[in-house]
């Protein structure tokens, strides 16, 4: 086994026996599971206790009956306020409403319940105006059926063709987007998590005085393809670990709780987008890492300076809301271009809107060209501070340093 | 064929000059003292014989070659600022060391365990260096620098932090290095060290050479023209003496040119002086070091 591959070897075991390395793969899969399956429960355990209500009504124009099932709620007649008040605060019924004389002309009815509340529950407003609406139209005979559409007036549902006119393979929606998203998510996570491994890794070599050691028997050049290499197959492997578990869990998971989970699937191409802008994105990060812990004098210093280049990484997810809203501006093709926001930025517009094959090209592009830059830009500044102890260079002494070579 | 041969070689930092016009060969069979206060050039020479730096210009040669990737594993190097993985084992750390060394899996872990019984280590073998004393981990970093039997060993301050047992130990150790025929560099502040167990010096002084040679010829050349004698009762006037100088136990006779020791000890002897000591006043290494630099450093 030649140097390389024997420090690529030391660095991997030595990361993947690490506690946080293990405590954060297997975290990341259980706490998206839970998320998951908490919003599912407590939309599935809130929302019977919304529809199963008993709503009084106390009709002061006349002829208001129920004509439409509301799901699971009750409307029962009250003959007066204080008819509906006493069957109210004895539980008979769960919240009434008035219809006044003058609805019609104010379209204002009032509703009492023993519950506190920001505003009326949807299920229980759309209860409401169902049953006002239907009892409106069936006032001027309007026939049953269309009484049916006009409350239920229309579904959308949309097909996106491709440019040939054909049912495009990806159609979109909530279900196309989540896993993008947890893809994005994911590599953010994984691009800071490991840099900080090449960061801490190089940082904690020459805290502990190990340079000189380490470049008596093998290059800088090894010795820094080594921890390249080493840290990312490890991070790559935690990827991997969570793009695989994921969808299994989820599928698993919407075998028990039901819903939108069943719809998610994780297509190839998005997988292999997802590796490819791992490897750029965190060959990137990782030699401004090895940079920074070339130029600082410890790892707590260097882990100082890191964030400033590695919040990049997730500035795409502050502006995730906008992104959603303007899937096709301008901006977010600059923010698919710049080379620290591009590996997220593309995975969550994957999601939304799809990549022109023109940008993707282009952001690979200046990815890879500014991995090799930064390569050199850290070879320069390792040879310059690797044995440097003690202080920390001036950013007036990097940039001269650099450029005396 | 020398270990080591350095030509005429010099190496600046910006406007500073760390290194000028040095020359030098270390033998095999040989101890080597790399001497100099701070500052002198001597990290700045060991790393440029490691291909750590590069000198800017001058021949380094190691063990007939040109410095390189290749040499590397026939050299042993123990730098001044050295460390070891803290959460790895004592023998994790060995093993994964002694593997860029070129070493295979059985060779490291026969010769670790040798290595580590013979310094008292073995029982220390599977503990976490971070559980070791700065005595211990010193030990190691010491077998991690011989563990795959270089022809040349260079030592960058090797005693520094060692009880007085290890001490001992680690001057056997070069001792036994050198009886095996490897030439062995031995940079160090400790004088006495030196004198112990070097055959040759280079004393470095704002990155020149200013001393260099065997160290006995270089105390011969410093040793002043004076005897040390210790004796029961008042010295007598003696004949050729110039000086009479009282130190601590012993008095210090400064004789004149014409005056041999050989004379003053007949001298005395014809006296009836009851001496407890008679000597030839030969300077130590670090006085020597004190009359070449010392003026340089006030």
């Amino acid at each position: 086994m030649n140097r390389t591959s024997l420090i690529i070897r030391h660095e991997f075991l030595h990361t993947i026996k690490k506690k946080g390395f293990i405590i954060l793969t297997l975290a990341l899969p259980v706490l998206v599971l839970l998320g998951i399956g908490i919003f599912q429960l407590a939309s599935s355990v809130v929302t019977p206790d919304v529809n199963a209500r008993r709503i009084g009504y106390v009709d002061h124009i006349g002829g208001f009956n129920p004509i439409y099932e509301q799901s699971a709620i009750q409307l029962i007649r009250m003959d007066s306020e204080d008819e509906a008040t006493q069957a109210l605060t004895q539980e008979e019924i769960d919240e009434y409403f008035v219809i006044p004389a003058d609805y019609v002309n104010t379209g204002i009815v009032a509703r009492y319940t023993l519950q506190k509340e920001l505003a009326p529950p949807p299920a229980v407003s759309g209860a409401i105006e169902g049953f006002l609406d239907s009892n409106l139209l069936a006032s001027r005979q309007v026939p049953r059926e269309l009484i049916g559409r006009v409350l239920t007036p229309v579904t959308v549902v949309t097909t996106t063709l491709t440019p040939a006119g054909v049912e495009a393979t990806d159609q979109g929606g909530f279900s196309s987007f989540i896993i993008p998203a947890l893809f994005g998510a994911m590599l953010a996570i994984a691009l800071n998590v490991s840099a900080n491994y090449v960061l801490q890794s190089l940082g904690e070599e020459k805290e502990n005085r190990l340079m000189e050691i380490l470049l008596s028997s093998v290059s800088p050049e090894q010795l820094l393809t080594g921890k390249l290499l080493g840290r990312g197959v490890a991070g790559l492997l935690q990827v991997l670990l969570w793009a695989i578990s994921i969808p299994i869990l989820l599928r698993f998971a919407s075998s028990t709780i039901g819903g939108f989970l069943n719809t998610i699937e994780l297509p190839t191409g998005l997988l292999l987008l997802g590796i490819a802008y791992f490897i750029l994105g965190y060959m990137l990060f990782a030699v401004v890492s090895l940079a920074i812990a070339a130029v600082c004098s410890t790892v707590r210093e260097a882990q100082g300076l890191a964030p400033l280049f590695t919040m990049f990484a997730i500035a795409p997810f502050w502006f995730v809301s906008l992104l959603m809203i303007f899937p096709n501006s301008p901006v977010w093709v600059v923010f698919s271009i710049v080379p620290f926001s591009a590996p997220v930025m593309i995975m969550l517009r994957l999601g939304l809107s799809g990549v022109p094959t023109w940008q993707l090209v282009t952001s690979m592009v200046v990815l890879a060209l500014s991995v090799a830059g930064g390569l050199w830009l850290a070879a320069r500044l390792l040879r310059i501070y690797l044995l440097m102890y003690g202080k920390r260079p001036r950013l007036r002494e990097i940039v001269k340093a650099i450029r005396a070579g | 064929m020398p270990a080591v041969q350095v030509t005429d070689v010099a190496k600046s930092y910006e406007d500073k000059v760390a290194v000028s016009a040095l020359s030098f060969t270390v033998s095999p069979h040989e101890i080597f003292g790399l001497i100099g206060p701070n500052g002198a050039g001597k990290t700045t020479t060991i790393r440029m014989l490691m291909d750590i730096i590069q000198p800017d210009s001058g021949v380094v040669t190691i063990l007939g070659e040109k410095p390189s990737e290749a040499t590397k594993a026939r050299l042993g190097y123990l730098p001044e600022e050295r460390g070891l993985y803290r959460k790895l084992t004592v023998i994790e750390t060995i093993s994964y060391l002694a593997s860029l060394k070129g070493m295979d899996a059985r060779s490291i872990r026969a010769r670790a365990d040798v290595l580590l019984d013979q310094t008292g280590m073995l029982p220390q073998k599977k503990k976490r260096i971070e559980e070791l004393s700065k005595g211990m981990a010193q030990i190691i970093q010491l077998i991690v620098t011989i563990i795959h039997d270089p022809e040349l060993v260079i030592l960058d301050e090797p005693f520094s932090g060692l009880d007085p047992v290890n001490t001992e130990r680690v001057k056997d150790l070069l001792v036994d290095l050198r009886d095996q025929g490897k030439a062995v560099i031995l940079s160090t502040h400790q004088m006495n060290q030196v004198e112990a167990v070097c055959d040759r010096i280079l004393m470095m002084d704002n990155g020149r050479a200013v001393l260099y040679g065997a160290l006995d010829e270089i105390r011969t050349t410093y040793r002043g023209h004076s005897v040390l004698v210790q004796v029961e009762g008042k010295l007598p006037q003696l004949p050729g003496v110039v000086e009479q100088r009282e130190h601590k136990d012993h008095t210090e006779l400064v004789l004149n040119a014409a005056s041999t020791p050989q004379q003053v000890l007949r001298e005395l002897v014809n006296a009836g002086v009851s001496m407890d000591r008679f000597e030839v006043a030969t300077p130590s290494l670090n006085e020597i070091f004190l009359q070449v630099v010392g003026g340089n450093h006030e």
